[in-house]
């Protein structure tokens, strides 16, 4: 979900207790990793043994359900996530010439984090925009028909 | 009186300026001390025209569009609040030809009414599905559903009465409502649309499923790539459960139902039935092997009805007009009408909701106005990314479940993706091969490992391998009937459908070669 969020530092206390608050769901592990990520930004190790004991589970099973999801990130993302979709609709749009601008703006590739943590480029695929593509969401907010000058004017607001 | 405005609120207008532009007007208005209202609705679906604003006339609504945020403020100067001419002035929007060829049965409200106002959607015709539903027994209620012809609009085309009947009858202490709404096809785009443009059509639609076949609790599973989706659906939730529409107790007449929304995590898989299930109940989007139905023993071992958004929505137009009103339209075995999504590089791209039965040739170019690029349309994918490439040679194709199966393709949830003559068909072959091995939950072999040996195949054949072509046909024959889901057992489908129609594009890429066309 939107990265935007305010993250705060890792507390162990903190995490116990937002995982203890999905305890009452049917199958509480999802929505579990979901706010531990919205709050802390990702999901580290040191959460996994919290959120199996909390929930009852083995740290085994969380570890797989954590690692089985594109969302779910172990380690923090840089301070702005850029989606961009690299799929067959807005590939017909011409989103591969978009995508290789944006790399070489942003000094990444897909998948990469800049060195100095400021923003994280990410491959996505379909944001529902797929009649007015190339689309991506820039922290949760969603950008369209990013070619020319909208494409420039979305990379100086990642990068300013 | 104050005067009437409309803009959108739905993502495609969103992701254009449309808060910036709604800033602005009303920035101007108040300036002018002009007294405004404006309205956020969802999304008429003509994309090309967002931001689409509207201004109230005696005369109906007048559309403006496409509106950037650095054209609001001449739009407001030059008399937008009179409805005033104006370049960017599309007429009346009624009018539109690409809204007037519609049938608009489920989005008949979508871009028209404030999608979070309880009242507005009560006026414009709302829960009288519901109010039938509750005038008859459940077995009367899947009787209208069995009757109208409806079948699953999330791509596999099963007759939802039947389903509806199997989770009616069976028994167990309790039963679930499970709605897919993890739209993850490329191309695709009517359940956000609906989430956001009439979010309380499929709370009804989910209320009286649950009416129809004894379940307290449904839930929802939306994709995390749509935020706003997630944010529209949940405020109408709060809003029904505050109007008594919803809750874990029964009210006013209504029985105890209530929904639960989750949000997925990124995993194209959890569209799948049994890979949301377990998704919902906590697990990696793991697909299970049938039997059991999950219609017997889904969620939590419960009886479950899983139905796709746009299923679930048509359910109360079908009790509120009658099972005969809907079946008489459509095609074939195909009735009702489906929202078809125009995208990709088309001029006219959105969503237009009509019976089954339009040909290719009328959707792409007599409706959809041919690419917007200007260049000769090359092929389309008709279905999401596990579905078929056609050429313009078989656009006489009828849009109806079984017309497409008899050309080896599929209409899926209805998306139509325009390519134009750049597009490399070995390059969107090994697309294919390329997202079923990262989307795979590499449950079973064939759509695991016969993903990679797929894209590795179609490698060596552009490198000039020809025999290798006889290993991909192979392949994907052993993916097709050996694939636990449809993920691997249709991803052949966009490949086997490239090969076919498009061979001159699998020749050896050299010096010698011309570029594909």
């Amino acid at each position: 979900m939107s990265a935007s969020l305010p993250q705060i530092p890792w507390n162990a206390d903190h995490a116990a207790a937002l995982v203890a608050r999905c305890v009452a769901l049917e199958g509480p592990l999802l929505p579990a990793l979901h706010v531990i990520q919205a709050t802390f930004g990702c999901v580290p190790d040191e959460a996994v043994p919290i959120i199996a004991q909390v929930l009852n589970l083995s740290r085994a099973d969380v570890h797989g359900v954590l690692t089985f999801y594109h969302d779910f990130r172990r380690v923090p993302a840089g301070r702005r996530i850029l989606k961009f979709c690299a799929a067959e609709a807005c590939q017909a749009r011409g989103s591969a010439d978009a995508i290789a601008q944006v790399e070489r703006a942003l000094g990444l590739k897909v998948g990469e984090t800049r060195s100095d943590g400021a923003v994280t480029l990410e491959a996505v695929y379909c944001l529902g925009l797929c009649a007015s593509g190339p689309a991506a969401l820039l922290d949760g907010d969603p950008f369209a028909r990013l070619k020319g000058a909208r494409l420039d004017h979305l990379l100086t607001q990642v990068l300013p | 009186m104050s005067v009437r405005v409309f803009v959108p609120a739905d993502a495609a207008a969103l992701a254009v300026g449309a808060d910036q532009v709604c800033d602005i007007l009303s920035a101007e208005a108040s300036q002018s001390g002009l007294p405004i209202e404006i309205v956020r609705t969802g999304s008429r679906g003509m994309f090309e025209l967002e931001t689409l604003v509207e201004v109230e006339t005696p005369a109906g609504r007048v559309g403006y569009g496409p509106i950037y945020p650095d054209e609001a403020r001449d739009l407001a100067h030059s008399g937008l609040f009179e409805a005033k001419s104006h370049p960017k002035c599309v007429g009346p929007v009624e009018t539109l030809p690409f809204l007037r060829r519609q049938m608009r049965l489920t989005f008949a409200r979508c871009g028209v009414i404030d999608p979070q106002s309880l009242d507005a959607y009560r006026n414009a015709g709302g829960l009288a599905g519901l109010e039938k539903a509750l005038s008859l027994t459940p077995e009367q209620i899947v009787e209208e559903i069995t009757r109208s012809g409806l079948r699953g609009r999330g791509g596999a085309g099963f007759p939802a009465g039947i389903k509806w009947d199997t989770v009616r009858r069976a028994q167990a202490d309790r039963k679930y409502v499970v709605c897919n709404a993890d739209e993850g096809d490329s191309g695709t785009f009517a359940d956000r649309m609906l989430l956001e443009g009439d979010p309380f059509l499929l709370i009804e639609g989910m209320v009286i499923a649950g009416l129809a076949v004894g379940a307290a609790k449904g839930f929802i599973y939306i994709r995390s790539e749509y935020p706003h989706a997630i944010r529209a659906f949940s405020r109408a939730v709060a809003t029904a459960r505050n109007a008594g529409l919803l809750g874990p107790t029964a009210g006013g007449g209504l029985p105890a139902f209530d929904i639960e929304l989750r949000v997925g995590a990124g995993a194209y898989v959890c569209g799948e039935e049994t890979a949301m299930l377990e998704s919902l109940e906590g697990k990696r989007g793991q697909v299970r092997a049938k039997p059991p139905l999950p219609a017997h023993a889904g969620l939590f071992g419960r009886p479950t009805l899983i139905n796709n958004v746009l299923t679930l929505a048509a359910a109360p137009l079908i009790l509120a007009n009658g099972a005969e009103a809907y079946a008489a339209h459509g095609h074939g075995r195909s009735r009702g009408t489906m929202p078809i999504q125009l995208a990709g590089d088309i001029r006219n791209g959105g969503l237009f909701e009509a019976p089954f039965g339009l040909d290719l040739n009328t959707l792409v170019y007599d409706i959809g106005g041919g690419t917007l690029s200007g260049r000769p349309v090359r092929a389309v994918q008709v279905g999401g990314p596990l579905g078929a490439y056609f050429p313009p040679s078989l656009f006489d194709t009828h849009f109806d479940y079984e017309a497409f199966a008899a050309r080896d393709g599929l209409i899926g949830h209805g998306g139509i993706v325009v390519f134009n003559d750049t597009v490399d068909l070995a390059a969107q072959a090994r697309f294919a091969m390329e997202f079923c091995a990262i989307e795979s939950c590499g449950k079973c072999t064939p759509c695991r490992l016969g993903s990679v040996r797929g894209i590795e195949t179609i490698d060596r054949i552009i490198a000039g391998e020809r025999s290798s072509l006889a290993v991909l046909e192979d392949l994907c024959e052993t993916m097709r009937l050996g694939s636990l889901c449809a993920l691997g057992g249709l991803t052949p489908y966009p490949v086997m459908s490239a090969v076919t129609h498009f061979p001159q594009d699998f020749e050896p890429r050299g010096e010698a070669l011309a570029p594909p066309k």
